[in-house]
């Protein structure tokens, strides 16, 4: 892929109630990277460590909504981003941080900070700095509109790269056997 | 041992109190699985609930695994796995239950008993919940108070029922007005004022050939009452040229929210059906019949039962039916539970043979594999009501009223904004402003015919004419003003659907959730036009998918509303952008319950939009 | 049916010819021919049952679903459209945010015909708002495991039992968004059931509900049904699982 004079599409990427798999998965489009670099510059990102998001062409979301703060992210990069990316089961449908889903936040502090073996006077933390739990995880899509989904525990380098290249170029994304994955 | 034996007694004792009351019942049902609904159905009368243990009984004594027997359990709204309230209090909850005010009614009954709706209270001694139409909506708001009937509800009878289950006041103590169901005939045309002495069509009928009768229902294009219109006389020769064991199916499961014309058919004019019935046994040569009565009208069961057996007192069913050494016939009575969905008539034939009200798939039809699999006719009370009367007077009389595509007449169930609610009887071919100025309807807004899954027609359209040809309808007649919300009418058929959706096809049993959802969403001031375009979406996907005519036209009372009552949609467009259908700032309540905190941190900014 | 006397009688689906024989639904002559129509309540073994919708054609204009639907001479249908694929990634969206399916954590994957389907539909995400039903996990048995989360009411387990094992181990109960599988036990366990992982109802599961213990994510991913080959290239999907 050559350099265009065009001006390079701006990325943005984070990731909410995530592992940072997605991201690992990113980086490993290898040498790819190069080719990458040329096309485009990253703005927020951990690759960057810009802390908000400014106006980008796209944004890529790892991971789903478990508090306040995923979902002050996810309206920045919405508010910012002509197009946004759901990058991973947790993003596209809540993946391991929902399984929490079926039982009620409030059992769910009052084990992990009260009830649990070993904890003596145990509270639940309420400094302000710290972000509240959402009563139940979501998908992003439930929350702002999303533009293109990456499905995938984490999706390869290769479905990453797949669809990065096929909207760079213009294309609708597909990935077809091999490279659709849910795992 | 002992310490065994003592632990297993108390057990022992318990299961005897079962079999106590379910032994007869088996009896009377022959301990056939067939009847298991109603076995069901009627251990529950004796007992409140199925318990687990008259479930062991049943599956012994019917040689069925006991998950069969939950799974039937399961699928009908009025039986119930666990204990309800010694008083089990259900809200009808048709859109015109609501224009009376049921919801205040349901909420001032919870607080004066101290109970949520939905659950039971805490001694056990009362549950209030909704249900679907009751067929009540000429003398509403309604309910079912362990499934017999109240109308008429006001602020004062609420009162009064409170006080009568605090005192626990047993329901045959009642005042008897409580339970005064009226029929509300307004109008009467010839299905509604001839009177036919008992046995008097069926003689006719005997007189004649067998295929001379069928002859005379053909020439009078008599079609279904149902709504759907399928040729009666073609039904009937199609089932009596099938090989088989014949049976008559008469369809009293009126479930279609607004239509309570078989409730007053049944309770003044049940000879007409039963002869209608009987003549149909004639000419297809069924020895057995089946009456399946929706269980809201379980209060008519006992005066439709005295009425079968004056009839067989009469000779008019039985053996040897009017001394016709080649005619034995009888009717039983099947009362449903609480399922719409059974009124399709595959569904209907399912729940006859004491299974879930599953629809099944066609072809074959019930008139070749019905009930047993076994050739079926089955019509709608209205039809067969006005078979007895072709078999009387012939079918040519017949076919010169109403129209050429649409014989005889309609009875409708008039119900809303208007002065006079109840039975209308017209011709076919009468428009919907003649029917509007005869009910004493003004400022009309609009008109939802033949119920929930039928059409919605506005002002400009009250020309059209109640008729196969243009306005089909199964006998509903809604009236709505210009005070009403044409999207809360529309939302409330929604969530009929999707409380009815029976759960076998995918769309419909997911997606009449969804649409559910959506119209709440809504509702609750979160749509934007991107919910608009998913609404239709989902029409799209319920009407090409679904299994059954229930996911088909789960969608008609939203497409209808769109296309007429567009700005009842616009106006709760609040967003342009996309919002999500939960209040994220709820979301945090109960961390913020957990926490203690209530700083701007602890908020989220609600009705945020995106682009 | 109008039969020449050496020529089988066929039906034409998406331009190909498709023969077939008398009583045949249109599903079953085309996997015969080998052609694919997604599918997931049908399995060549049980009596079709028509409730997922998957396999729904257009045949002679009309939809239907092509499990119940008998194949007639000179029908034309078609499958494999963009109208119709976008309506089965619909269904496929449906089923996905009525239960809860995490595939990462389910030892089903690469072997789940909802999974390979959805691939095939090229479905990338779950479209709707989730439901995330409380569905609990019924681990009573010594050998399997039941996790509803993942079950999509295709009754295949139920036939099974009672029509080849003659057990009646499963049941559908509820109505509407509230159907769900339930054991022949009064206690509501399998532990408490006759069933026994010799039974076929152990083998049908097209989802991950029906598990053997202690034998999950014994196949590398990579090496999985549908890593090597799309559903659409596996004519028989349970036959191919080890």
């Amino acid at each position: 892929m050559e350099a265009a004079t065009k001006p390079k599409l701006r990325v943005a990427t984070t990731s909410l109630a995530g592992c940072f798999g997605c991201h690992m998965s990113f980086l490993d489009i290898d040498e790819r990277l190069f080719d990458l670099v040329k096309l485009v510059e990253f703005d927020r990102s951990p690759l960057t460590d810009i802390k908000h998001c400014g106006p980008c062409d796209i944004g890529i979301i790892e991971g789903g909504l478990c508090n306040a703060e995923n979902v002050h992210v996810l309206r920045e990069f919405r508010a910012n981003c002509k197009t946004l990316i759901a990058i991973g089961a947790c993003a596209v449908n809540g993946g391991l941080p929902a399984q929490r889903n079926h039982l009620s936040l409030a059992s769910i502090l009052e084990e992990v900070y009260h009830a649990q073996h070993g904890l003596v006077d145990g509270f639940i933390p309420n400094d302000p700095e710290l972000p509240l739990p959402l009563d139940k995880v979501h998908p992003i899509h439930e929350v702002v509109k999303v533009d293109y989904f990456i499905p995938g525990c984490p999706p390869s380098g290769d479905a990453i790269w797949k669809v990065l290249t096929d909207l760079l170029a213009g294309r609708e994304p597909e990935l077809g056997h091999g490279l659709i994955h849910y795992d | 041992m002992t310490s065994e034996s003592a632990k297993k007694s108390p057990m022992t004792i318990l299961k005897n109190i079962h079999a106590e009351y379910l032994e007869p019942i088996l009896q009377h049902h022959r301990h056939s699985v067939n009847n298991l609904l109603q076995i069901l159905r009627e251990a529950q009368e004796h007992y409140g609930y199925i318990h687990a243990d008259a479930i062991d009984h049943l599956s012994v004594a019917l040689s069925v695994p006991r998950a069969k027997i939950e799974g039937v359990a399961g699928f009908y709204s009025f039986i119930y796995l666990q204990p309800r309230g010694e008083y089990r209090v259900l809200f009808s909850d048709n859109i015109t239950d609501r224009m009376l005010g049921n919801q205040g009614l349901l909420t001032s009954l919870c607080s004066q008993l101290w109970v949520e709706p939905g659950k039971i209270s805490e001694d056990g001694l009362v549950s209030i919940a909704t249900t679907s139409c009751t067929g009540l909506c000429d003398q509403g708001p309604a309910m079912l108070v362990n499934n017999i009937a109240v109308n008429r509800l006001t602020q004062e009878r609420i009162n009064a029922i409170a006080e009568l289950i605090r005192e626990r006041v047993p329901l045959a103590a009642w005042p008897a007005d409580f339970f005064a169901i009226e029929d509300n005939i307004r109008r009467k045309d010839i299905l509604l004022s001839t009177e036919l002495t008992p046995g008097a069509a069926l003689s006719a009928a005997l007189q004649r050939s067998i295929e001379a009768t069928l002859h005379e229902i053909k020439t009078s294009k008599l079609r279904g009452r149902g709504g759907a219109g399928f040729s009666t006389g073609m039904k009937w020769e199609l089932c009596r040229n099938a090989p088989g064991d014949h049976y008559v199916v008469c369809n009293a499961d009126e479930g279609e929210p607004g239509t309570f014309k078989d409730r007053v058919l049944l309770n003044s004019y049940a000879d007409k059906v039963f002869e209608g019935m009987t003549v149909c046994a004639r000419v297809i040569g069924a020895r057995k019949g089946f009456l399946y009565l929706r269980g809201e009208y379980r209060y008519l069961f006992d005066h439709l039962q005295a009425v079968l057996s004056r009839r067989r007192q009469q000779n008019l069913l039985g053996q040897g039916i009017l001394g016709c050494a080649d005619f034995d016939f009888d009717i039983d009575i099947h009362l449903g539970a609480g399922a719409y969905v059974c009124g399709e008539e595959s569904a209907l034939i399912e729940s006859l043979e004491g299974k879930r009200g599953t629809p099944r798939n066609r072809p074959p039809f019930p008139v070749t594999n019905g009930y047993l699999d076994q050739p079926t006719v089955v019509n709608n009370v209205e039809t067969f009501a006005a078979a007895s009367l072709i078999a009387l007077n012939g079918g040519d009389w017949y076919a010169a009223i109403g129209t050429s595509v649409s014989s005889g007449t309609k009875l409708l169930s008039v119900s809303g904004d208007c002065a006079h609610p109840g039975i209308y009887e017209y011709p076919f071919g009468t428009s919907v402003a003649q029917v509007l100025a005869d009910c004493g309807a003004s400022d009309t807004q609009a008109v939802q015919i033949s119920g929930a899954s039928g059409v919605c027609v506005a002002a400009q359209e009250f020309g059209r004419c109640i008729g196969f040809e243009d306005l089909p309808t199964a006998g509903a007649f809604m009236v709505f003003d210009h005070s009403r919300d044409m999207f809360e009418v529309a939302r409330n058929f929604v969530h009929f659907f999707a409380h009815e959706s029976c759960g076998f096809c995918t769309p419909c049993r997911v997606g009449t959730s969804l649409l559910s959802n959506m119209m709440d969403k809504f509702s609750h001031g979160h749509g934007s036009p991107y919910d608009f375009a998913e609404i239709e979406n989902l029409n799209g996907l319920l009407q090409s998918m679904s299994h059954c005519g229930l996911g088909h036209s789960a969608c008609n009372p939203v497409l209808d509303t769109i296309a007429k009552f567009r700005p009842a949609y616009d106006q709760r467009m609040v967003h342009q952008g996309y919002v999500p259908a939960f209040d994220l700032d709820r979301a945090l309540s109960q961390a913020r319950q957990m926490t203690g905190r209530d700083d701007t941190g602890a908020h989220l900014e609600r009705d945020h939009e995106s682009k | 049916m109008s039969q020449n006397n050496n020529q089988p009688a066929s039906f034409e689906l998406d331009g190909k010819t498709i023969p077939f024989q008398a009583g045949q639904t249109i599903i079953q002559a085309a996997m015969a021919a080998g052609v694919y129509i997604p599918h997931l309540c049908f399995n060549p073994e049980f009596k079709p049952h028509g409730s997922c919708k998957l396999c729904t054609v257009k045949a002679n204009g009309r939809q239907t679903a092509s499990c119940t639907q008998q194949a007639q001479a000179g029908m034309v249908v078609e499958s494999d459209t963009k109208e119709l694929n976008d309506e089965r990634r619909a269904l496929l969206q449906m089923l996905f945010v009525e239960g809860n399916h995490f595939c990462p954590s389910c030892e089903k994957s690469g072997n789940c015909q909802l999974q390979a389907t959805a691939y095939e539909m090229d479905m990338m995400s779950p479209h709707f708002d989730h439901f995330f039903p409380d569905r609990p996990v019924d681990a009573s048995h010594a050998e399997y495991l039941l996790d509803f989360n993942r079950c999509i009411l295709c009754s295949l387990c139920v036939r099974a039992s009672r029509d080849v094992d003659g057990k009646n181990v499963f049941a559908l109960s509820g109505r509407g968004i509230k159907t769900h599988l339930i054991v022949n036990a009064r206690s509501g366990h399998l532990a408490d059931t006759d069933f026994s992982g010799a039974d076929k109802a152990a083998q049908v599961c097209p989802v991950g509900v029906i598990l053997k213990k202690r034998v999950g994510f014994a196949v590398p991913i990579g090496e999985r049904s549908f890593d090597q080959q799309p559903i659409s290239a596996t004519p028989h999907p349970m036959k191919q699982e080890g």
